[in-house]
């Protein structure tokens, strides 16, 4: 594993007897000793804590000091309303290809003069490129390499971070701060993250981030939480696991993601389309596409797996989409799946059937998310 | 109690064998949420997949470790999947086979030599 890449916490996931797996090029906790099903539930009862360092961090400088002129260069290459966003807030975006198939999913944010976004770390080197290739002419691209991320995420979570400051309490869901101080540490933060639960992603120097985690994992609702319940909180919550749910061969119409294209950028809008893909995009959000993205429920135990193709009926017929992820939910009590299907198919309640190991389980059409998301609004 | 190579333990009872996954087995599959089990009655031949697990990470196959016909399911485990991970050795138990060759028995390690197979 020595070609693997590290977070600043690596030795202390060790320390606290994390089972580790490659992901994404980094060496990562999968599950530490209480286990996915366990962290899973602690999550959702109290407080868990996330090692996301090791997704990218990118700062968007506009040359010109005007964050108008970076969001206008931000909007060529995503479908959302950059220039519209509030100083201080947060928003989901993705980046597109020419067919509006989905480059990466981020999460941009207005820092009033620059833009800091956030993309998977799975497609981080792709996206710097991307950015330098068509923000250059008048933004500076900056990679933030030294710095960690950590999410603390459930109920319990705004507790806990009011003890280091009081502040944080007064955030609301998706709003951003800069220069908090957090017991002596300097953090930005959102509030935000990828459970469905209220919760908080913390940026710090790379330095600061042992000491942060330690001080963290200090109170009594903090247990620290693996990738394996970090993917069945966020498929439980229903939010997309890009290189699964999304790709370059899905769009963000197809795959229920139209509510992140504002009105504006929306045919009929003051800036609609200059975004990649935006024909195919419009088109299909004014028309219909022709497969969609949804929830699936399996009846009986038994999880659908990604790559689990769908049908029609309990026998005989073509395959009509296939799941994309899909596992059982520790909160929801069952098996939960999504992925994508004919339209036809798509409606909530419509039975379909799952090819399960050579025989065909029912699952219903389910709408998402499995699990109420507790955000605060 | 003897063991094999695929983590099952098989313990001898008259004329009939009890089958389940060790500890270690449980404990590298993580928390098991779904057991598939054979129908009674099934005859089997070794190797066959007869018991399908899925944990929160990943779908297993237990192969037959015998060949014989399967007696008796443990049919809790529909239900309530967690047992495996609970007690393995005991209630964790997941079906019991009547061998057609005993003497297929005779591979299998005792758990001296399954302890330093897991190292």
């Amino acid at each position: 594993m020595s070609d693997l890449r590290v977070t600043p916490l690596n030795a202390l996931h060790k320390e606290l007897g994390a089972k580790m797996v490659p992901f994404a090029g980094y060496e990562m906790p999968v599950q530490y000793p209480m286990g996915v099903m366990k962290e899973h539930l602690h999550c959702r009862a109290e407080a868990g804590l996330f090692d996301v360092s090791h997704m990218g961090q990118v700062v968007i400088w506009p040359k010109s000091g005007n964050y108008a002129d970076a969001a206008q260069a931000l909007e060529t290459l995503v479908p959302v309303d950059v220039a519209g966003l509030g100083e201080m807030r947060q928003r989901y975006a993705m980046f597109l290809n020419d067919h509006g198939g989905i480059l990466d999913d981020l999460m941009i944010a207005n820092m009033g003069d620059h833009i800091f976004v956030v993309v998977n770390a799975g497609c981080k080197d792709a996206d710097i490129a991307h950015m330098q290739k068509h923000l250059s002419d008048t933004c500076k691209i900056e990679v933030l390499d030294t710095r960690a991320l950590l999410a603390l995420q459930g109920p319990s979570a705004v507790t806990v971070l009011s003890r280091l400051n009081g502040a944080v309490a007064d955030m609301k869901f998706m709003d951003v701060a800069r220069d908090v101080d957090l017991d002596g540490i300097s953090a930005v933060m959102s509030r935000s993250g990828y459970t469905g639960e209220d919760g908080f992603e913390i940026s710090v120097a790379a330095d600061d981030a042992e000491a942060l985690t330690r001080k963290l994992l200090a109170h009594d609702e903090v247990e620290p939480i693996g990738l394996g319940a970090r993917d069945s909180l966020r498929l439980e919550a229903g939010l997309c696991l890009y290189g699964h749910d999304i790709d370059e061969g899905t769009t963000p119409i197809e795959a229920g993601l139209g509510w992140a294209i504002q009105k504006v950028r929306r045919a009929g809008g003051a800036r609609a389309g200059g975004f990649p893909g935006a024909d195919v995009i419009l088109s299909q959000q004014a028309d219909g596409p022709v497969r969609r993205r949804v929830g699936l429920r399996p009846e009986g135990r038994a999880p659908m797996r990604e790559g689990t193709q769908l049908y029609a009926h309990a026998e005989g017929g073509d395959v009509i989409g296939h799941v994309t992820s899909g596992a059982f939910g520790p909160t929801l009590g069952g098996p939960m799946s999504m992925g994508y299907v004919a339209t036809a198919f798509a409606g909530p309640e419509t039975m379909i059937y799952g090819d399960v190991r050579g025989k065909r389980l029912p699952a219903k059409v389910t709408a998402m998310p499995f699990v109420p998301a507790n955000f605060k609004r | 109690m003897k063991f094999t190579e695929e983590h099952e333990w098989l313990r001898v009872e008259d004329d009939i064998v009890v089958v389940g996954i060790t500890e270690h087995a449980a404990e590298q599959l993580g928390d098991i949420v779904f057991v598939e089990l054979p129908s009674v009655g099934n005859e089997v031949t070794k190797d066959d997949e007869v018991v399908v697990i899925e944990s929160v990470k990943a779908a297993s196959d237990i192969l037959a470790p015998i060949d014989g016909e399967i007696m008796e399911v443990n049919d809790v485990l529909t239900d309530e999947p967690s047992k495996v991970n609970d007690d393995p050795l005991g209630d964790g138990w997941m079906f019991k086979i009547k061998p057609s060759d005993a003497s297929q028995m005779d591979d299998f390690m005792d758990e001296a030599a399954y302890k330093k197979f897991i190292g």
